[in-house]
């Protein structure tokens, strides 16, 4: 990899190549996930799954099953409904009521219709297979556009449709754009559900202390306000339910937000008074975890001038969400922000539908839908550019927003913060030897190969804000999604920061130790960062949205410069000057005329700790403080037309893939991969890295190999390891990051987001580059994932088509 | 359920234990053993996450009993160490290189690496990617993987500490 562009600024700690925090206990085997929590007299729940993707449950006869060895309960979804309250899902349809057992009507095939709760895991599954569940089987709908039709069934009949959310924005001149432009082309783009698939599955331990009246709970969690929902539920208050977030979460990239799971055990640990562990097994998991990803129709269209310049887009985006509404139905609202991706595209229309059916449940998927949008708009620029036989480069850099006219207001209402587009283009192409890879290409091509190069440019919206929700609901009036930080020094001077939420790999230690580090000018190393639980933590929400270096490390960033204030005053009232004649060095404070004239850290320390006479006047003792920061441009609602900030800030990515398939077998092949990137400034060069290797990997899964495949009676096929393939070294070939450093005006040090980096323009990239290999053969796919079998069969019913002639680029 | 008594050796220290026939190995090793390091990912023998070293060579220990490994020698991801709080050469490497992020993956990964170093003491990369082809990870795009086994490589042959893998000093 070529070296990292120096960040703008100068920093210390920031930007540097630095070992992380988190990894030290990891490669010990010394992590603390949930699977290795066991508390004394601990039971272990399994659980009983429906084996029909539409059933009316008649009865459920837990005799047999109570009467194992071992066996503690049989819960059922009536015994569960009576005493706990539906789980929320922020948009507006009470009707649609989802509780973590099935009630009456199960609703896809693995909907978890009764749990035991036995002494072993082993016991508990020998006693889930003796639950005896009567069903009236019922006509399941799966299809998302026949959901939508008059007589299809209804997966909520208290509902009443199986729309749960349908909307037209139209943003700009959208008729008259169209009315007036040279071309016009239209097209279906379809994302099949795939979803993130950590390798630990969803866990929760739940204990409840009768004589304190408090439930703690571990939990693989990433879920913004969890605890608040879990109590909710519960029906107990915030204050009787302890999440603890020093658990260590196994990869969840979204999806890890097992609200039900955790219902289901804090019920039945204070029911049975003894802990309860739930661990999903993968069946367990793909099929009933309800970790879906985006299934998702476009329909697309675009109108174009003779230049190559679009000018306006029409997207409708049926999206179906499965049995439950979850947060899947905002997967449709975030896209929102970046409508246009990093184009100038004056007007747009968008529709998004979110419809329920017969299938596992959707979750947040990393990106909150951008990736499947992105897709979409990528993959109706290549047919731009085919369109006019333009140089698919040539197009985009013609459209791409350009570095002096940031900050930049799109249609929707986001302003985009920074950018430099086509420089990124530019080295991402360097990089890549665009020259040589196209005679590369063209060389394979000669010999008979099918070979294709995949161009990508696309956006990284990053801070998550949830402008989504009164977006989509307006009785629901967020706009804030604050995130906050605690910082103490004790009275040996060592720096404790805390956060207030749990962390699945995004390095959240290393973060704020860092961002500490810079301000105080200590040792990152030396600073201890701790999760906190629920009941200590400060509000926080979570980490999603690519947001937690803008908002957990602004929130650090603030605390860290309140505790400097504080020192700086101690320093210079102990000097008997005024706070503007001192500064600030290594943790010392000296005058600023006379540097050498100064109080030492340990001096300022035990003055705050112990000598309350040194201190100035009306300081507090001790050296703490916190900040909770809002979201940078939060804090306002949408427009009426559906105009709204977002995100705060957008990175940027383009990419360059180049492939060759074998056109027997229809498998693809990627030789060369290169990425540019422009997050603003890196906080740790390595995290941000990692972090967007496997996000490329997990869209190269997308665009190829990954599919929650269902059969035509609404079955999943692809419930295990074996037929739902995650991408092995094998497939993900070594990729090359180009970095570039574009500060966003809005954060602390210029950073932006980069947790769903790679992903949002990978799956394109693979597509784009598969359809360029295609070209030739006059071939275009717009479904996802693009299957080796899929392929291969296309490619057998078109092999004596006569091959058109087409140049490119 | 019957139970049988089996002795296995784990990172050097010998266990006698009554198992019943059906406990898995990764199961005895962290339910019984308490080694709560190597992770069960999806219990059906793809992943790689629970892998360990049984007589020396990487087996998933979600598809072996607990009493097939009886009178075998195990070795975990915390037995990779050379000594309590020192790291082996690998997994100093695993570290430079940020080779992981929520490390659920690692142990597997760390023992696959570990095995084919001891085989094969300079791989190329395409050995190294045939090497931890049957183990999973969803983080990293493997590459930062790769990486580390190349580093640590490199330095075990600096250190002449071949498959032992002694302390960087």
């Amino acid at each position: 990899m070529r070296p990292p562009t120096e960040p703008v600024r100068n920093f210390r700690y920031i930007s540097k190549k630095r070992r992380t925090k988190e990894d030290r206990r990891f490669i010990a085997g010394a992590g603390h996930f949930v699977a290795d929590i066991s508390l004394p007299g601990m039971l272990h729940v399994a659980l009983v799954a429906s084996p029909h993707p539409f059933a009316q449950i008649i009865s459920i006869d837990t005799q047999a099953a109570l009467a194992l060895d071992g066996v503690k309960a049989v819960l059922t979804g009536e015994e569960l409904a009576r005493a706990t309250d539906p789980l929320m899902s922020g948009l507006d349809i009470p009707k649609v009521r989802r509780y973590p057992l099935a009630v009456g009507l199960a609703r896809y095939a693995g909907e978890w219709v009764a749990a035991v709760a036995a002494e072993s895991r082993a016991v508990a599954e020998d006693a889930a297979e003796l639950v005896e569940v009567t069903y009236e089987p019922l006509t399941p709908v799966l299809d998302p556009e026949l959901a939508m039709a008059a007589d299809a069934p209804i997966v909520h009949p208290d509902h009443g449709t199986n729309v749960l959310f349908q909307r037209k924005f139209v943003w700009g001149a959208v008729e008259s754009d169209f009315a007036a432009a040279d071309h016009t082309l239209s097209f279906r783009a379809r994302w099949n559900r795939s979803a993130t698939v950590p390798i630990e599955t969803f866990g929760v331990v739940a204990a409840w202390n009768p004589a304190t009246r408090l439930m703690d709970i571990w939990a693989s969690i990433q879920m913004p306000k969890f605890p608040d929902l879990l109590a909710r539920a519960l029906r107990l208050p915030g204050n009787a339910v302890r999440v603890h977030f020093d658990v260590d979460v196994g990869g969840s990239y979204g999806v890890k937000r097992g609200l039900k799971h955790s219902v289901l055990a804090g019920y039945l640990a204070r029911k049975l008074g003894r802990p309860v562990r739930l661990i999903e097994d993968r069946l367990d998991n793909m099929r009933g975890g309800d970790a879906h990803g985006p299934d998702r129709i476009f329909d697309m269209g675009v109108v174009f001038d003779r230049s190559g310049v679009i000018r306006s887009l029409r997207i409708r985006a049926v999206d179906n969400v499965g049995a439950h509404a979850g947060r899947a139905p905002f997967q449709l609202g975030k896209p929102v922000g970046a409508i246009v991706g990093p184009y100038r595209i004056g007007s747009v229309e968008y529709e998004a539908i979110s419809v329920t059916t017969n299938m596992t449940p959707q979750e947040a998927v990393r990106g909150f839908g951008q990736a499947p949008t992105n897709f979409a708009l990528e993959t109706a620029v290549d047919r731009v550019a085919h369109a006019l036989n333009m140089d698919r480069i040539e197009v985009r850099r013609r459209n791409l927003i350009r570095h002096e006219e940031f900050p930049y207001t799109i249609p929707s209402g986001s302003t985009y913060d920074s950018g430099d587009n086509h420089v990124v283009l530019d080295k991402a192409l360097e990089a890549a030897g665009y020259e040589n890879l196209l005679r590369r290409r063209d060389a394979a091509r000669a010999g008979g190969k099918l070979a294709g190069i995949g161009i990508v440019c696309c956006l990284e919206p990053s801070g998550g804000n949830a402008s989504f929700e009164p977006l989509f609901n307006p009785k629901n009036e967020t706009t804030t999604w604050m995130e906050a930080c605690g910082i103490r020094i004790d009275l040996n001077g060592a720096i404790i920061a805390t956060m207030g939420t749990s962390s699945s790999g995004q390095g959240h230690e290393t973060l704020v130790a860092t961002i500490i580090g810079e301000v105080l000018e200590r040792d990152p190393d030396t600073i201890r960062v701790i999760h906190s639980d629920s009941l200590t933590a400060l509000p926080s929400n979570s980490p999603v949205g690519s947001r937690m270096a803008i908002m957990l490390g602004g929130a650090a960033a603030k605390a860290a410069d309140k505790l400097k204030q504080a020192i700086m005053a101690i320093g210079a009232h102990r000097l008997s000057v005024a706070v503007d004649a001192v500064i600030y060095r290594d943790g010392d404070v000296g005058l600023a005329q006379d540097p050498a004239r100064r109080i030492a850290w340990d001096t300022i320390v035990e003055i705050a700790h112990r000598k309350f006479h040194q201190l100035p006047p009306g300081m507090e003792p001790g050296l703490q403080s916190m900040h909770v920061l809002d979201v940078p441009t939060g804090g306002a609602l949408p427009t009426a037309d559906g105009r709204v900030q977002m995100y705060p800030c957008y990175a940027f990515e383009a990419h360059i893939v180049y492939t060759e398939i074998d056109a027997i077998t229809g498998q693809v092949a990627l030789r060369k991969y290169v990425v540019g990137h422009d997050c603003g400034t890196m906080i740790n060069p390595d995290i941000v890295h990692g972090m967007t290797y496997g996000g490329i990997a997990h869209g190269i899964g997308a665009a190829l190999y990954e599919r929650f495949s269902y059969d035509e009676n609404g079955q999943l096929l692809s419930g295990s390891f074996m037929d739902y393939l995650i991408p092995s070294a094998h497939e993900v070939p070594d990729i090359e990051i180009v970095d570039h450093c574009t500060p966003s005006p809005l954060t602390a040090f210029g950073q932006k987001g980069s947790g769903e980096a790679g992903y949002l323009g990978a799956p394109a990239a693979v597509a784009s580059a598969i359809n360029d290999a295609l070209s030739p053969r006059g071939l275009n796919v717009a479904t996802l994932p693009i299957s080796a079998s899929m392929l291969g069969e296309l490619l057998a019913n078109t092999a004596n088509v006569p091959l058109p002639i087409r140049n490119d680029e | 359920m019957s139970a049988h008594q089996i002795t296995v050796t784990v990172n050097g220290r010998t266990h006698t234990a009554q198992v019943p026939a059906r406990l898995t190995l990764v199961d005895l090793l962290r339910d019984v053993l308490l080694l709560t390091g190597t992770h069960a990912g999806c219990e059906h023998g793809v992943c790689g996450a629970c892998s360990v070293l049984l007589n020396g060579k990487p087996v998933r220990s979600c598809l072996i009993f607990a009493v097939q490994a009886d009178g075998m020698d195990i070795v975990t991801v915390e037995g990779l160490a050379p000594e309590q709080e020192t790291l082996s050469i690998l997994q100093d490497c695993f570290w430079e290189t940020h080779a992981l992020q929520c490390g659920f993956c690692t142990p597997g990964m760390l023992i696959a690496a570990r095995a084919l170093l001891a085989e094969n003491p300079s791989p190329s990369e395409e050995q190294i990617r045939e090497g931890i082809g049957g183990n999973l990870c969803r983080c990293t795009g493997y590459k930062p993987i790769v990486d580390a086994i190349l580093l640590a490589a490199e330095r075990m042959r600096g250190s002449n500490a071949g498959a032992n893998d002694a302390p960087p000093d």
